[in-house]
């Protein structure tokens, strides 16, 4: 009986990062619409395009593969789970040890690296050009997350996220340079995995700067729902990453019961909401690097997680 | 010592090298001298706080000389001089960012070594703040060598300084003179370079100290 | 059980039988498959044995001294826990290089240049595994070598073959002196060559510390440690397809296998600065390697290039081990030890598949270069399918395996604050960030391995002729993607297969894996780490079909083909679509100007003149550049010296070799 209440919390999270992703990213939009004085689409706008999408036919380039009609549903996939594996309202639910934070960040590479081949399948240049760009853009993040990770893990021991959050909420943490820095780095990568503004444009298509728009020019109907969706749930999942590591307060642990878990839930809104209207503030403020400046941009993270790291060995603990 | 004092020194004093590390990212003489007056205003912040922890009143004095000084009169001083002589392009770096960087966190991790290594004893506090001020020494040599502008080279040598007064204020009963003269000391060399700057660029019509090497007749 | 290194010597002898008769029948039509058969055949018998040797007890298998070699010295073999897992590693690749060979040889021009020497080849690599002296050791060891220089050269008129055949000899020679005088040293001065007196001699730390650069140098220039890798990239590839996977996936591995049994099993106790050293080699490596695939766009040396990459990624694993077991941390160095291992497994399992895959892609098509291939999923559906299995595990990408050691080899890095050094606490997160760095790279890689190859439209009209391979290739193939993926799902069973190599060179082992609940790994407790691979594959299976269930249910059913979009660009030749080199063109930009010294040129005519605008690139290879090319200018000009010698007088040769004796005699006079 117990197993099945577990299951079925772990099932309510599951469904809850589904629902809530879209309306994160039609929060961000609306936000910074109104920041822009203009009215802005609506809320609900996100849950319309892909209900449009889905009922839309398909498209297929002549060319296309079986892989081609394959890669979003895994794309999909890999990013849910992954989205799923991450403390949102509860830590230390029943498979939440499924994978690590280690293994979460490779879960997304693998979206990453169908995305990529999906992009080259039908033989466009813009799918090769977006392709290209995104590995080169992996390639300075991927390491940069690996080494704040380093810097979580020999701060807080584990690399369970569960853990991390709860030795993050407890007061023995305290203020460390490391953190701080590893916050900043985790920003910048969270900026870049997500396609968001200085690094690329979510909101447009016909420029040549675009990465992650030219990947996916080819889809239609079904495979781009599928594919925007698993966009959605990637923002969901680095903000619940964000606020679950550096702002753990408010995180219940399992087995404590319905009301728990229903304020759990309302603190977890709460949080995506404030970090909705900071990605929308930062957004308007800042412009669009050109691409050969965002390795710089990269860079630095990484030299800020390495920092990070290295800062660790003069601080109390260790 | 409880816990969040030692907390806030230690993150004023890593915020001090994460403000080198921006340094040597600036690739613009305005950013760079804006940063070298954030730099300023940190070691400011840093000192009184460690005032505040040793109940050393004197520091007050060294950390307002910090921050009128350094974060408000020489960096206003060097931006006049900048637009005087009229060079607001980029800096030619001698060496590219990323390499910079990297050498960065190298000289980091080797004083981080040397520091820990050298002073297993001491108290914790003014340990990592020896490891830090060594580390903002180095990368205020740094600075210095990857830059071919004089202007830069004079900021790489200030922040230096900064990195010295760091360390003076982290080791307890330092007396106030020092500091006193140290500060005077590095506003009279910024009065010389700012002389010779004017030197330079009278003669040469370039700051870049590239120029001296032609004119010694040495190949680059 | 005194038999199972005796079974195993008649297995080795069997093979060099197999070559023996190869020879005389290789002209034959059903040679190729004599041949093969009979190799599949022994090495899978081997396998067998390997296998229940490993999870048996190793330890209680008595060593076998034959009468041969050194008359007073004999010929020892050996099996422990070491020697049982390198068996299975060997005869895997064998059994599945023969099975691919079954379909692959026929399209052999030369059959009779490759058939004697591949059975041999095999010999060798089992043989060198099972010595216990060090002669047999290196009398083994050059004779794997020279086996598979004779492969390399098969296809000796081929352009570049010779000169990538030459580099090997002279690199496989060199590594082979370094060796020489490696356990020349651990010998001491009373020459005793067994293991069993190597091991129980106290050698100096001076000797110690010389066998290990020795080493480094020796069994490093097998494996392809930079700086000594040159050859490798020149050499795997020139080989047949099935000979390239052998070299790369398992001779490597034998390579992998001189280092931990010196190293690890007969220097005794290791300084801890051997750490820092193998854990720099190891990360400059990794990195070093995967930079240099991706600027490649021969397929084949692409794959050679990544070999580079993933020795890095073991030895780095294998340093940590070191620098572990130097401070009494037995526990986190079973685990280092462990990623390692699994590593070498792991490697032989893709490497294997990607080389096979590259092979039918050159049978199919008669090309190597990617700029000429493209579209080949079409063509070739389940080549390409096998090839992308390689491609997702060598990215270390989960659930499949190449993600596991690589997790392994972080968990192991996450204790490095433990270490009392101060120069490795430094120095481990550092190597940390280039392992991760060289695991994105490398997926980048393979992102273009495989999109520029299989995917996009074909670059040239071989390719659209292609054909499907053969089914005993793609056996081989599918055999090896099962295995990528089952040892991706079920990582602890294969950790649990690893405990008794732990157990005998570190003295511990990592914590039973299949005891633990649904199956996951957990290197030291839940709370701080823990992976499940099979949990992660159900899941991805599960909410992608859910995804596809819901849409096929709710969603629209239609679909249309139609021309490519493109930003309504018009469709353009397929010679306008990405190509190797422009895929990797931003990551040169970021990466070439320091690793490669890259320059890129543009020169614009003026305005209204004719003439083409082009771009030019630079790359510079700084390895070769700066420890090879001083190299050979030096023997250059020695030569060019010494070339006066053949032209004097009877009488002046006379002196010479008067002069050469008197100066011996002298040194021998004056030598305290």
């Amino acid at each position: 009986m117990a197993l099945i209440a577990e299951l079925a919390v772990q099932g309510a999270q599951m469904m809850l990062v589904l629902l809530l992703a879209p309306l994160l990213t039609g929060f961000v939009r609306k936000v910074k619409a109104r920041l822009l004085r203009r009215q802005g689409p609506s809320l609900i706008q996100p849950y319309r395009d892909l209900l449009r999408l889905m009922r839309k036919e398909v498209v297929l380039a002549g060319n296309a593969s079986w892989l081609f009609r394959v890669i979003p549903y895994l794309i999909f996939a890999a990013t849910w789970v992954a989205a799923a594996l991450i403390p949102t309202f509860a830590t230390g639910l029943t498979f939440s040890w499924t994978a690590d934070l280690i293994a979460i960040v490779a879960l997304l590479g693998s979206a990453r690296f169908f995305l990529a081949l999906a992009g080259m399948d039908v033989g466009t240049s813009f799918g090769g050009i977006g392709a290209s760009r995104e590995v080169m853009i992996a390639s300075l993040a991927e390491p940069a997350m690996l080494l704040i990770v380093f810097s979580l893990a020999l701060v807080a021991g584990a690399t369970q996220l569960s853990t991390v959050a709860a030795f993050m909420g407890s007061p023995e943490v305290g203020l460390r340079v490391s953190l701080g820095m590893s916050l900043i780095a985790l920003v910048m990568v969270a900026l870049a995995e997500n396609a968001r503004i200085p690094v690329d444009n979510p909101s447009t298509h016909l420029e040549l700067t675009m990465v992650h728009e030219a990947m996916v020019l080819e889809y239609s109907g079904r495979h781009l729902a599928m594919i925007e969706f698993a966009a959605f749930l990637k923002l969901l999942l680095y903000v619940s990453l964000i606020s679950c590591v550096f702002i753990p307060w408010g995180l219940v642990t399992a087995r404590s019961g319905p009301g728990a878990y229903a304020l759990g839930v309302a603190v977890y809104i709460g949080k995506l909401a404030l970090s909705g209207i900071l990605l929308a503030v930062f957004e308007t403020a800042i412009a669009k690097m050109r691409v050969f400046r965002v390795p710089d941009f990269l860079g630095a993270a990484l030299m800020l997680a390495l920092l990070g790291t290295l800062l660790l060995f003069v601080s109390r603990s260790l | 010592m409880n816990g969040l004092t030692f907390d806030i020194a230690h993150l004023l004093a890593g915020g001090l090298v994460l403000v080198s590390f921006m340094m040597l990212y600036q690739d613009r003489l305005f950013a760079l001298i804006n940063v070298f007056a954030l730099h300023a205003v940190v070691l400011a912040l840093s000192v009184a706080w460690q005032a505040y922890v040793q109940d050393a009143h004197h520091l007050y004095v060294t950390a307002a000389i910090a921050l009128i000084f350094k974060a408000i009169v020489i960096p206003v001083g060097l931006h006049r001089i900048i637009q005087r002589i009229g060079i607001h392009r980029d800096i030619e770096t001698a060496v590219g960012i990323g390499p910079t960087m990297l050498a960065g966190i190298g000289l980091v991790a080797l004083s981080m070594v040397l520091m820990l290594r050298v002073t297993p004893e001491a108290d914790p506090l003014a340990r990592e703040d020896l490891a830090f001020a060594l580390s903002i020494i180095l990368l205020g040599l740094l600075v210095m060598v990857t830059r071919r502008n004089a202007v830069s080279q004079v900021v790489g040598f200030m922040s230096l300084e900064n990195g010295l007064v760091l360390a003076a204020t982290g080791a307890k009963g330092m007396p106030l003179v020092v500091e006193i003269s140290v500060a005077f000391s590095i506003l009279i060399a910024f009065i010389v370079i700012g002389v010779f700057l004017f030197r330079i660029r009278e003669r040469f019509d370039s700051v870049d100290v590239g120029a001296l090497d032609d004119y010694r007749g040495e190949r680059r | 059980m005194t038999s199972i290194v005796a079974l195993l010597l008649w297995g080795a002898a069997a093979f060099l039988g197999t070559a023996m008769l190869a020879v005389a029948v290789s002209r034959r039509g059903s040679a190729t498959h004599l041949v093969y058969g009979a190799t599949l055949g022994i090495s899978a018998v081997m396998f067998a044995i390997a296998t229940a040797a490993l999870t048996g007890d190793p330890a209680g298998v008595s060593p076998v001294t034959l009468p041969l070699g050194l008359p007073w010295i004999g010929a020892h073999f050996r099996l422990d826990a070491l020697s049982a897992f390198f068996l299975v590693v060997v005869n895997l690749g064998g059994t599945v290089a023969s099975l691919y060979g079954l379909g692959y040889g026929h399209h052999e021009p030369a059959p009779h240049r490759v058939l004697p020497f591949f059975p041999a080849f095999l010999a060798g690599m089992n043989m060198v595994v099972l010595a216990d002296d060090a002669f047999t050791f290196l009398l083994s060891w050059e004779f794997m070598s020279l086996a598979s220089w004779a492969l390399v050269m098969a296809h000796h008129r081929e352009q570049d073959n010779t000169r990538a055949g030459y580099i090997y000899l002279v690199m496989a020679s060199f590594g082979t002196l370094a060796l020489l005088l490696a356990f020349g040293l651990l010998a001491g001065p009373d020459g005793t060559y067994t293991f069993d007196a190597m091991r129980a001699a106290e050698p100096s730390r001076f000797a110690a510390a010389a066998a290990l650069v020795l080493m480094l140098l020796g069994a490093g220039s097998k494996a392809g440690l930079v700086p000594l890798h040159v050859w490798l990239p020149l050499a795997h590839p020139a080989a047949p397809s099935h000979v390239s996977a052998l070299m790369s996936g398992v001779m490597t591995k034998v390579a992998v296998y001189g280092f931990l049994r010196v190293v690890f099993d007969l220097l005794g106790e290791p300084a801890w600065w051997s750490g820092v050293v193998v854990l720099f080699l190891g990360g400059l490596t990794a990195v070093l390697g995967i930079l240099y695939a991706l600027m490649e766009k021969d397929l084949k040396r692409l794959l050679a290039y990544s070999t580079i990459e993933n020795i890095g990624v073991i030895f780095v694993s294998l340093g940590l081990a070191l620098a572990f077991k130097a401070n009494a941390m037995p526990s986190a160095a079973a685990l280092a030890l462990t990623a390692a291992l699994f590593h070498v497994l792991n490697h032989s399992f893709f490497k294997s598949l990607l080389f096979f895959g590259a092979g039918a892609v050159l049978t199919a098509t008669g090309e190597r270069n990617m700029e000429k291939l493209g579209g080949l999923i079409h063509r070739m559906p389940l080549t390409s399918f096998v090839f992308l299995v390689g491609c997702v595990s060598i990215s270390a990408l989960p659930p499949f395996n190449g993600f596991v050691s690589e997790w392994l080899a972080f968990q192991a890095i996450l204790q490095s604050p433990d270490l009392p050094q101060w120069g490795l606490k430094v120095m481990v997160p550092a190597v940390g960030g280039l392992l991760a760095l060289s695991a994105a790279l490398a997926a980048a890689c393979f992102v273009k391995a495989f999109g520029i190859t299989f995917l996009g439209r074909p670059r040239s009209a071989a390719v659209e002729q292609a054909q499907e391979v053969d089914r005993y290739a793609l056996a081989a193939m599918f055999t090896l993607a099962a295995l990528c993926l089952l040892a991706g799902i079920l990582p602890g069973l294969v950790i649990d297969g690893l405990s008794p190599v732990t157990l005998s060179l570190i003295g511990s082992r990592m914590p039973v894996q299949m005891a633990q609940p649904w199956l996951s790994i957990v290197p030291i407790a839940e709370s701080r780490s823990s992976y499940n691979g099979l949990l992660v594959f159900v899941f991805i299976a599960i909410s992608a079909s859910l995804a596809a269930f819901v849409i096929h249910r709710f969603a629209s059913h239609a679909l249309r083909r139609g021309p490519a979009w493109g930003c309504g660009f018009p469709d353009v030749t397929p010679a306008a679509q990405y190509t190797a080199v422009s895929f990797a063109q931003p990551i040169r930009r970021v990466f070439g100007t320091f690793a490669f010294r890259a320059r890129e040129k543009v020169e614009m005519p003026p305005p209204g003149a004719t003439a083409p605008a082009r771009l030019t690139v630079e790359i510079h290879d700084v390895v070769w550049e700066t420890f090879y090319q001083p190299i050979t200018g030096a023997v250059g000009y020695a030569t060019e010296k010494l070339n006066r010698l053949q032209f004097l007088t009877i009488r002046r040769y006379l002196t010479l070799v008067f002069l050469y004796l008197v100066t011996l005699l002298l040194v021998l006079a004056l030598w305290p």
